[in-house]
C-alpha cells in the first residue's frame, strides 16, 4: 500500500512522461523525487542536475550528494539559455494560483506594500513563457487557490493570450499536482480542470480546497497507484529516509 | 548611486565589502542584485532606496526577513524582474546599448508594476512584440573571487561564476574582493576556463580572507549554516537584532572576523 506522499511523486513523475531529451527541473522535495523517478522509470532521456550546476547521470537519494557522474556543466548563465531555448520542463511551488494557471511566488497582498513578501517573480516570467511547466502545491486550500492572485509571476493562458502570440506560442502548462489531487488545463478556455484524485480523496475535497470553478467532466477516475517496481526505487533509492512523508501525510 | 553585487542568493556575496558600506556614510543607493544577505544587511541599515532584483533569498533558509520587513514596512522602493530580463539588462550595459529585447516578462505583472518598460517591435518580417528590457549601467560593481592577483585578474574557482564578470563589465568602477592575492603566474594552474574577470574591468582589488562569510565561497569554504541561522532569528526580533548587531557589526572587519571565529574557539575548547 503506497502512501499518500508516494502517490504524489508518481504524479509528479508523470508530468515529465513523453518529455525525452530535455532538462527536468524540479523544485522541492516531492518533485524532485518525482524527476528523478520519471527518469529511472520511464523516461530515460531527461536531463536532471545536482542542484548546483551539473547535470549528472544516475539516480540518487534525496539530501544526498549526487554520486555522477558528471554529464554537463551547467552554471545559472547556462541554465537561462537553455529556458530561452526552451529544453525544460520545470515545476515550481506556488503560493497562489488561479483557474488559468497565472501562479504567484513573488509578494502576498498590495504589490507597493505587501502583507507578506516572499522571493520575488524569480525566473517564472521567463520559464512559464518559455518551456513546459507543471506546478507543485502540498497543501490544497482556497488561499492557494484563487480566483485571482497578487502577482503574476508565473503566466497563466488567460495572460498570455492578451499578452500576444510571442507570450502564448510556447507556453505550455502541463499539470498541477497536489496533495488531494491532479489537475490540468484541459477545461474551457484552458480553465483547469481535474483529472484524478488521490486513493482516498473525494472531488468534493478538492472543490472544497479550490477558491473558484473548477472544471469536472464526469465520473473522475482515481489518481494511479505506484508500480511495485516504482515503490522499490522510491523506498530504496530516491527517499530511503521517507522524508517525503514530511511534506504530505497519510 | 547604483552599486551592482555580485554572487547569488546566499552564495560567494562581497559581504566583506557590503560590512564596508553598512560602516560608511553611503545611503539613498540603489543596488542590484541577485539578492541575499548583501541586500537583507543593507535594508537593515536603512541604505537603499531602491532594489532592482529578481528575488532575495538565504537559499538554505528560502525568505530573507530583513528584505521581507523592508518591503512589508514599504521602507524601500523596488524594481523587480524576471531572472533573466537582469541579465539582459546588465549585458545591455555592458554592450553600450540600450535596450536588449526578450520574451520573458511578456504576459507578467512584471510589466504591470514596471509601467516604465517598453516593449519593441521587430522590424522584421515576424513585426513581434518583445520586451525591451533596458540597460543598467552601474556606478560601481562589488564582487568577492576564490583568487586574484594584485593588477585585478580574479579567479573563481568554484562551480558558477554566476554573473560577476557581467556587473563588472556593466560598471563604471568595479571593486574585486578575494581569499587570497597571488603571484599571476599561479592563476593558471587551476585551469585557463577560471579566468573570467579580467583587469581592465576591474579598478581597485583587496585580499579579504573569509570575506564572503557567511555565504559560501566554494571550494574554500561552505555557507556557516549555523551562522546564517543565527543572522535570520535576529532578524525577526529588533532586540536580538540591536544584540547581534552590537555584536557582530560593530567594529571593523577584522573585529567582524574575530567575533565571528570567537563562539567556535569556546565551542572547540
Amino acid at each position: 500500500m503506497a502512501s499518500r506522499a508516494e502517490v504524489c511523486v508518481v504524479a509528479c513523475a508523470e508530468a515529465w512522461r513523453g518529455d525525452g531529451e530535455i532538462a527536468a527541473s524540479p523544485m522541492g522535495l516531492i518533485p524532485t523525487a518525482g524527476a528523478r523517478l520519471a527518469r529511472a522509470a520511464f523516461e530515460p532521456d531527461l536531463l536532471l542536475t545536482d542542484g548546483e550546476a551539473c547535470y549528472v547521470a544516475g539516480n540518487w537519494a534525496l539530501g544526498q550528494p549526487a554520486p555522477g557522474p558528471v554529464e554537463g556543466w551547467i552554471p545559472f548563465r547556462s541554465v537561462f539559455d537553455l529556458v530561452w531555448r526552451g529544453k525544460r520542463h520545470v515545476m515550481m511551488s506556488p503560493a497562489q494560483i488561479d483557474r488559468y494557471g497565472n501562479a504567484n511566488i513573488s509578494a502576498i497582498g498590495d504589490y507597493a506594500r505587501p502583507d507578506r513578501q516572499l522571493l520575488g517573480v524569480r525566473g517564472a516570467p521567463g520559464n512559464t513563457v518559455n518551456h513546459p511547466t507543471s506546478y507543485w502545491v502540498p497543501r490544497h486550500l482556497p488561499r492557494v487557490f484563487v480566483p485571482k492572485v497578487d502577482m503574476v509571476s508565473g503566466v497563466g493562458y488567460d495572460s498570455a493570450r492578451a499578452a500576444g502570440r510571442v507570450a502564448a506560442e510556447f507556453l505550455q502548462l502541463r499539470r498541477v499536482v497536489t496533495n488531494l489531487a491532479v489537475l490540468d488545463f484541459g477545461g474551457p478556455d484552458h480553465s483547469m480542470r481535474l483529472v484524478s484524485v488521490h486513493p482516498g480523496v473525494t472531488v468534493d475535497d478538492v472543490v472544497a480546497g479550490t477558491g473558484f470553478e473548477l472544471a469536472v467532466d464526469g465520473t473522475v477516475p482515481v489518481t494511479r497507484q505506484p508500480t511495485a517496481a516504482e515503490l522499490r526505487l522510491i523506498r530504496e533509492v530516491i527517499d530511503p529516509d521517507g522524508v517525503c512523508g514530511g511534506e504530505v501525510a497519510g | 548611486m547604483t552599486i551592482g553585487v555580485g554572487g547569488w542568493g546566499s552564495r560567494r556575496k562581497p559581504m566583506c565589502l557590503v560590512r564596508a558600506i553598512l560602516r560608511s556614510d553611503l545611503r539613498d543607493l540603489t543596488v542590484v542584485s541577485y539578492g541575499g544577505p548583501d541586500v537583507g544587511l543593507l535594508c537593515a541599515a536603512g541604505k537603499i532606496r531602491r532594489l532592482i532584483y529578481a528575488f532575495v533569498s538565504l537559499d538554505s533558509i528560502p525568505l530573507e526577513p530583513h528584505f521581507q520587513a523592508a518591503r512589508q514596512t514599504g521602507a524601500i522602493e523596488v524594481t523587480e524582474y524576471d531572472e533573466g530580463m537582469l541579465q539582459w539588462a546588465l549585458y545591455a550595459a555592458s554592450c553600450r546599448l540600450p535596450f536588449l529585447p526578450c520574451r520573458a516578462g511578456l504576459g507578467s505583472d512584471v510589466l504591470r508594476v514596471n509601467p516604465q518598460l517598453r516593449t519593441v517591435r521587430s522590424p522584421y518580417e515576424d513585426g513581434t512584440d518583445l520586451v525591451a528590457v533596458p540597460a543598467l549601467p552601474l556606478d560601481a560593481a562589488l564582487v568577492h573571487l576564490n583568487r586574484a592577483d594584485a593588477a585585478g585578474n580574479a579567479q573563481f574557482l568554484g562551480d558558477d561564476l554566476y554573473f560577476d564578470d557581467l556587473f563588472c563589465m556593466a560598471a563604471e568602477q568595479a571593486y574585486v574582493s578575494c581569499e587570497r592575492i597571488v603571484p599571476t603566474a599561479e592563476l593558471a594552474t587551476a585551469g585557463r576556463h577560471t579566468l573570467r574577470v579580467h583587469r581592465w574591468m576591474v579598478t581597485g582589488v583587496v585580499e579579504a580572507p573569509n570575506g564572503a562569510h557567511f555565504t559560501s565561497c566554494a571550494p574554500d569554504y561552505g555557507r556557516d549554516e549555523e551562522f546564517q541561522r543565527t543572522y535570520a532569528a535576529a532578524a525577526k526580533d529588533p532586540g536580538q537584532w540591536a544584540r547581534f548587531a552590537a555584536t557582530y557589526l560593530s567594529g571593523n572587519e577584522a573585529a567582524y572576523q574575530a567575533a565571528v571565529a570567537a563562539p567556535r574557539a569556546v565551542a572547540s575548547a
